[in-house]
């Protein structure tokens, strides 16, 4: 296959990921906002004016980048393990795989859709925020480079979460019971400083951690742990779960007979 | 040249199932190509590793000379799959889905538009262009997938059950549009449990049982093995118990109606000067149609009865 002909498998893949979420919108757009404006209500409207200043910003301020974050975590993770578990499902994946593209194609694919997913919710969040709070950014490139990541990171997850996942309770498991206790647990609505020390010490193993505060510092230039560390980290998963996902589909796991 | 070559084909699944014992197959262009075989024989899985959907354990394939291992994407170029089983999104047009395959193997757009509305016509699907797939009927479903295979124009069209669940009428004007298709040019593989189908549409043929090729011929050479013939004689008056005649097998479908074995050696005027004698009334006579399915399963009961 040249390079055009790969092209347009691409753009093929892409057009079909894209309206496939667009064409569910209530589904898929709706919901963040609503839930993501529930947050900033009852977190940073009613409970956050009790709690005060929190790294020299308001509560509201400061947990801003987090809800973005989730959000764009969230959308990016379920956008792709939903559309491929259910192409898996439907077995109309074999369209995918009788045809010569290849497999980093695919990848790069149904990557590019949950990316869009997970960039087009935060936009939606973010605008939501501005109803409740003044959204500043203190650096643009950190800010779209830890999104970017950070999106890309959660549609790897969400593919190696669709290419072992063998019935539908397979694909809410590791969303409800790591994913969100872990974004919970990681910085949203709260700086580790006020944990007591052993416990700053485990959340420094949780990963979502440094995507919230490298975004946080994108956006506000505070951040409880060091910005250059943690995008670094970011970029190395990104690529370790590229290259785990390709050895995945190469291999043909959960695939292929 | 060789539109399909397979060398020593093995597939034991992870349960311990060997489903393919090492099959060669060579399958010419041009030709239209059955492969029959019970269920369980192995037909779906070669078709399955033929089309990258399942992994082989052992042995080689290429298709028009492009080795599926060294060269996958030329090869995958060349071949159009028409499953078992409906693999198409549900929520998707039937538009967006022949356009999709088509993006999938790098048609560009316009390209691509023109093929789905020559065969969404031609397989009379253009009217619903627009339908979601999961309202149309099982027989338009097939249909379907049947243009989705084609809008790439494989060289190597492979059917597997096509016709499986569709009514007469449907199944016969498909049988015109295959045969269309392999005038023209596109070399065809069938599997089918209609050996009718086989029986009408190809012209070489391969059965295959417990993993291994049992037989691989020409249609016209495997017919010949057969050694009777089988009539089907309706009575203008009542017989109450089959009659006797020379070299002749007979059974009583209904009092009106006998089924007449005959061996291929022996005349039929024999037979008639002896219904002639016995003072039956024949109203008519008729071939009984179903040749390959006596064949089919005398080689697979030969087959139990060796491995036995």
């Amino acid at each position: 296959m040249n390079f055009q002909k790969q092209c347009i498998a691409y753009q093929t893949m892409v057009v079909k990921e894209v309206g496939r979420f667009m064409r569910i919108w209530v589904q898929t757009l709706v919901p963040p906002a609503i839930s993501m404006t529930l947050y900033f209500v009852i977190f940073g409207n009613l409970i956050g004016s009790r709690i005060g200043e929190m790294g020299g910003f308001t509560y509201m301020q400061y947990i801003a980048p987090g809800i973005i974050m989730m959000s764009i975590i969230n959308n990016a993770y379920s956008n792709v393990v939903s559309s491929f578990f259910g192409a898996k499902f439907q077995k109309h994946i074999e369209e995918m795989l009788v045809s010569p593209i290849p497999n980093h194609l695919i990848l790069a694919g149904y990557i590019t859709g949950g990316v869009t997913r997970g960039l087009l919710v935060g936009l939606i969040v973010s605008i939501v925020a501005l109803f409740f709070t003044e959204l500043q950014v203190y650096s643009y490139t950190l800010m779209f480079g830890v999104v970017l990541f950070t999106s890309i990171l959660f549609s790897l997850g969400g593919m190696i979460n669709g290419i072992f996942a063998k019935k539908f309770d397979d694909i809410s498991i590791i969303p409800t019971f790591i994913l969100t206790p872990l974004t919970y647990l990681g910085g949203v609505f709260y700086s580790i400083d006020l944990l007591p020390e052993f416990w700053q010490k485990v959340s420094l193993f949780n990963p979502i951690l440094y995507m919230v505060n490298a975004f946080r510092y994108g956006m506000l230039g505070v951040s409880d742990i060091n910005v250059g560390y943690a995008f670094s980290m970011i970029c190395l998963f990104t690529v370790a779960l590229s290259v785990f996902c390709l050895f995945l589909l190469n291999r043909g796991t959960g695939i292929k007979q | 040249m060789k539109a399909l070559q397979i060398q020593g084909l093995k597939k034991t699944y992870g349960s311990g199932l060997q489903a393919l014992r090492g099959i060669d197959l060579d399958v010419e262009e041009g030709d239209f190509f059955a492969l029959l075989g019970p269920n369980g024989a192995g037909k779906s899985t070669t078709i399955g590793i033929i089309t990258s959907l399942v992994r082989k354990t052992a042995g080689r394939i290429s298709v028009f000379g492009h080795d599926l291992d060294s060269d996958i994407a030329a090869a995958k170029a060349c071949i159009g799959i028409v499953p078992q089983e409906i693999n198409f999104s549900q929520f998707e047009t039937c538009m967006e889905i022949v356009l999709n395959q088509a993006g999938y193997y790098g048609i560009p757009r316009r390209l691509a538009e023109q093929r789905a509305e020559k065969y969404l016509d031609q397989l009379g699907l253009w009217d619903k262009r627009h339908t979601r797939s999961r309202t149309l009927s099982g027989g338009l479903k097939r249909r379907l997938m049947i243009a989705r295979a084609l809008v790439h124009e494989p060289r190597l069209l492979i059917l597997d059950e096509p016709t499986a669940g569709v009514d007469v009428e449907l199944r016969r004007s498909m049988w015109s549009f295959l045969s269309g298709l392999n005038l023209n040019g596109t070399t065809i593989v069938l599997t089918t449990h209609y050996l009718e189908e086989a029986e009408n549409l190809c012209k070489n043929i391969a059965i295959i049982n417990h993993g291994v090729i049992i037989e691989n011929t020409s249609m016209k050479k495997l017919l010949g093995k057969l050694n009777t013939e089988t009539l089907i004689l309706d009575l203008n008056s009542k017989l109450e118990y089959p009659p006797e005649f020379t070299d002749c097998q007979t059974r009583l479908i209904d009092p009106y109606c006998l089924e007449v074995e005959i061996k291929k050696t022996a005349g039929l005027n024999t037979l008639f000067k002896e219904i002639e004698q016995l003072g039956i009334q024949v109203h008519s006579m008729r071939n009984k149609s179903n040749r390959l399915e006596e064949l089919f399963m005398s080689l697979v009961d030969n087959k139990k009865q060796a491995v036995a």
